[in-house]
């Protein structure tokens, strides 16, 4: 199963519904839901943390947390 | 009539809450484009329409009424409590247009605790670079509230929310979900068992982290036994509640909020691509703060000579212009001099505070965060630590607080405990005048010894912050669990207003806060040192006299005269005077530098044998094997106070056992020890240095780390610790170099 930890640079996902309620309630209020897309942007010097567009929050979250956000990777589009 | 209205500030971090605030009050209260700005409550008044005066909150930002973290927990425990003097009549939402959807996430928990509650939507001026478009009629109807477009930037829009907050009591406060869907068979319950309560509140007291409200949460369960959920069932309802909020946020923006995405602009994606590039972003950092060093160590040095000239020149005018006497003494070579002693660092305060300000306003200060919490983990630290430790830079007080926006309690604590080891603005007077005293004046590599002396007791303050805090993370066993997360706002031009008042308002609180410590130890130390009780004391001209003409004078006065001589002749010789009216004119000079010296020698007795040299000659057993006579003794002493007092300190004593104009540096670079060499010398110069870099030498910083800690556990362990390990290294440094 692919998650946020997984994403390449520019590379986008859709988050998958979850059933597991594993994630920390503040990623959801920040727009970690089911359907929201994310996109990483950049990743930090020895890999982490990661910087991620999550359906319009810009954050940076460690890897450990990534790795909770499951989702399918979606290739990007070059329309932008 | 008129009546106080009780206003609160709410809305996520870095919305503009307190540019709001300062709009509304006129205050000036700190922004900066970093979350977590404000980590306190803050008061102010507003005059409305119609007479009415509102009173008025500024808050901490939080994401949501689920609190994560301390300043989080503030609003939280505000809302929640009725009968705090604070709870709002009415609660103002201030949102971001840019993340309207998740601001209005907390907007609509706000409004279903039936607080009347109007929404601003701040930052109104992006809206056409980001091809926002709003239908704010129709948001007033969903949302059923009323809402202002503001710009705090632009200044617009101030004057709607003070019509809305004096109309307050027009508008709803109706409830906008209802709880009994989170999970209808629980909240049923609920109601069954607190039938006066009201739902959704009970809902949030029974949801807050235990950390943080122990006392409300236990009220209620101590009542009813109300142990129906598991933790792990209750955060699945609240993730049900999250979701339920979002579907009837996105409804209702789907018809109001509209974004062009072809006439979005922004600079953040191309900026940040080399800010936080791999290697770039390192590169960029380091240069920065090379560049704040190059200001702070170069550029200050011209406001600051002519500083020091004006205080010189103020001593002397007081010297000449009031009787002489014993105030005027005190006034011009105790108090004149100590205060000088502080104004002389307001450059580089200023500065420090201008760089540290700019960081923040621009938006850059997330971005390090982001380059370094990877480094900072090993230290049991995280990337947030950084932000404390670069601004204990300037003063370790606004750098503990600044932790509370570390979410795991361990990585804050050890912050907390390591933060003041960085080298704080109060180091810099002793640092840099201990430099000039001993340290040669040669470069090498283009950079001059001293500087680069400067610099390395940078980097040993940060170096121990760090390896203290390595050692505390092993040591301390605090089980935690962490969520690091930050927010990386737009870059934003700073503006010139926030940063001026920043500057002002720190350097000032500065210069006052450790002004009125210094005149107050000064006056003390001026009177301990102008009296005294024993014989020695009273009889000194007696004594002093007698052994004048038996041994001759002190080698100290020796070389006075004889220098005094040396650069007379000097300058007469250039004029071409007669070699018999020089031998003259010397011999004249010489009678007359010899009284001086007399009376200096006489002065210096007094002092010796006053109250504070024999309270000084009590401890110096214990600061000699550091190579530091009494005067240093007491000033050591009462730097525990706060260290930028070393100074004036040494200023007001030499002050008092001499009647020469001099300026401070020149004093203490001719005190000479017992077997007449410099006593400010290589060895104890370093020695000093190292005291104070690892000395807990500030009540102020004991004093909020007592609060933020809440124990006083922790502030002694500190006091403690510090002192003995900078006692022990000093102890080092001065046996290995004398
Ligand atoms: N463009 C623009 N920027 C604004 C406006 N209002 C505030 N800002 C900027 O937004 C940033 C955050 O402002 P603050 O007032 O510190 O925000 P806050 O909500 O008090 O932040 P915290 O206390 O950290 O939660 C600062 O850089 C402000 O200069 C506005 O109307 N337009
Ligand atoms: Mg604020």
């Amino acid at each position: 199963m692919a998650t946020v930890a997984d994403l390449r640079y520019g590379q986008k996902g859709i988050i998958k519904d979850f059933t597991e309620h594993i994630l920390p309630i503040k990623l959801l209020e920040l727009g970690c839901l089911p359907g929201n897309s994310v996109e990483l942007l950049q990743i930090a010097p020895l890999n982490d943390p990661i910087y991620i567009n999550l359906s319009g929050s810009h954050l940076a979250i460690r890897r450990s947390l990534a790795e909770l956000i499951e989702l399918e990777i979606i290739e990007e589009t070059q329309a932008k | 009539m008129s009546k106080n209205i009780n206003v609160a500030l709410i809305g996520n971090p870095n919305t503009g809450k307190t540019s709001v605030f300062n709009q509304l009050t006129g205050l000036k209260q700190k922004v900066g484009n970093y979350p977590g700005i404000t980590v306190e409550k803050k008061e102010g008044v507003c005059k409305l329409p119609r007479g009415v005066k509102a009173h008025i909150l500024d808050l901490p930002g939080t994401y949501s009424l689920n609190t994560t973290s301390l300043d989080e927990s503030l609003v939280v425990e505000l809302l929640l409590n009725k009968n705090d003097k604070d709870y709002p009549d009415v609660a103002v939402v201030i949102s971001d247009v840019e993340n309207l959807k998740r601001n209005l996430l907390l907007f609509t928990q706000i409004k279903d605790l039936k607080i009347p509650t109007i929404l601003v939507v701040n930052m109104a001026d992006r809206m056409d670079r980001k091809g926002i478009s709003l239908d704010v009629e129709a948001m007033e109807k969903k949302f059923d509230t009323k809402i202002a477009l503001v710009s705090t930037r632009k200044n617009t829009g101030i004057e709607r929310i003070k019509e809305l907050i004096a109309d307050y009591k027009s508008i709803s406060s109706r409830p906008i979900l209802d709880p009994t869907r989170i999970s209808p068979e629980y909240f049923d319950r609920l109601k069954k068992t607190f039938p006066q309560e009201d739902l959704y509140k009970l809902w949030l007291v029974i949801t807050q982290d235990v950390n943080f409200m122990p006392i409300e949460k236990k009220r209620i369960q101590d009542a009813t036994d109300f142990s129906t959920k598991s933790k792990d069932d209750l955060k699945k309802l609240q993730h049900k509640e999250t979701v339920l909020r979002y579907q009837l946020i996105n409804n209702i923006l789907k018809e109001t909020y509209k974004v062009d995405f072809m006439a979005a602009k922004g600079l953040r994606a191309s900026l940040d691509k080399i800010l936080t590039h791999k290697i770039f972003g390192y590169l960029i950092f380091f240069a920065i703060l090379l560049l704040i060093f190059q200001a702070i160590f170069d550029w200050s040095g011209y406001p600051m000579d002519f500083i020091d000239e004006q205080f010189a020149m103020a001593a002397e005018w007081i010297k000449n212009t009031l009787p002489p006497g014993v105030f005027t003494d005190l006034l011009a070579e105790g108090i004149i001099a100590g205060i000088g002693g502080i104004v002389i660092f307001i450059p580089q305060i200023a500065f420090l505070f201008l760089f540290i300000s700019l960081l923040e306003e621009s938006g850059y200060m997330s971005r390090v965060v982001f380059l370094m919490d990877r480094l900072m983990r090993p230290f049991g630290l995280s990337g947030k630590s950084v932000v404390p430790l670069i601004s204990g830079n300037a003063c370790a007080i606004p750098a503990i607080m600044a932790t509370r926006t570390i979410e795991n309690w361990k990585e804050r604590l050890i912050t907390i405990l390591v933060t003041p080891f960085t080298t704080c603005s109060a180091r810099l007077p002793v640092y840099l005048i201990l430099i000039a005293l001993v340290i040669p004046e040669g470069t090498v590599l283009g950079l001059s010894y001293q500087a680069l002396t400067l610099m390395l007791l940078y980097l040993i303050g940060f170096g121990m912050a760090l390896l203290s805090a390595m050692v505390l993370n092993k040591i301390l066993k605090i089980k935690s669990r962490s969520i690091f997360m930050v927010e990386m706002p737009t870059y934003r031009l700073p503006l010139l207003k926030n940063v001026v008042y920043t500057v002002i308002e720190k350097t000032k609180s500065f210069v006052l806060g450790a002004g009125k410590i210094i005149l107050a130890i000064s006056i003390v130390l001026w009177f301990l040192g102008s009296n005294g009780y024993s014989e020695d004391f009273q009889d000194a001209d007696r004594i002093v006299t007698e052994r004048i003409e038996n041994e001759g004078l002190s080698i100290y006065s020796k070389n006075y005269i004889q220098n005094n001589v040396a650069s007379y002749r000097e300058s007469v010789e250039a004029e071409g005077m007669s070699p018999s009216a020089l031998q003259d004119s010397i011999q004249v000079l010489t009678t007359e530098l010899s009284e001086r010296a007399v009376a200096q020698e006489i002065a210096s007795y007094k002092l010796k044998h006053s109250y504070i040299g024999q309270a000084g000659k009590a401890f110096e057993p214990i600061v000699k094997p550091l190579g530091y006579d009494w005067k240093i003794g007491i000033a050591v002493l009462t730097s525990f106070a706060a260290r930028e007092v070393f100074v004036g300190t040494l200023a007001t004593i030499y002050s008092v056992g001499s009647d020469e104009e001099e300026t401070i540096k020149n004093r203490m670079a001719a005190e000479l020890d017992d077997s007449g060499k410099p006593l400010f010398n290589l060895a104890s110069g370093i020695s000093l240095m190292l005291f104070y870099a690892f000395a807990m030498q500030c009540m102020s910083t004991l004093a909020i780390v007592k609060r933020e800690t809440n124990s006083w556990k922790w502030p002694m362990i500190q006091l403690g610790f510090m002192s003995v390990f900078a006692y022990i290294i000093a102890l080092i440094a001065y046996q290995i170099l004398i």
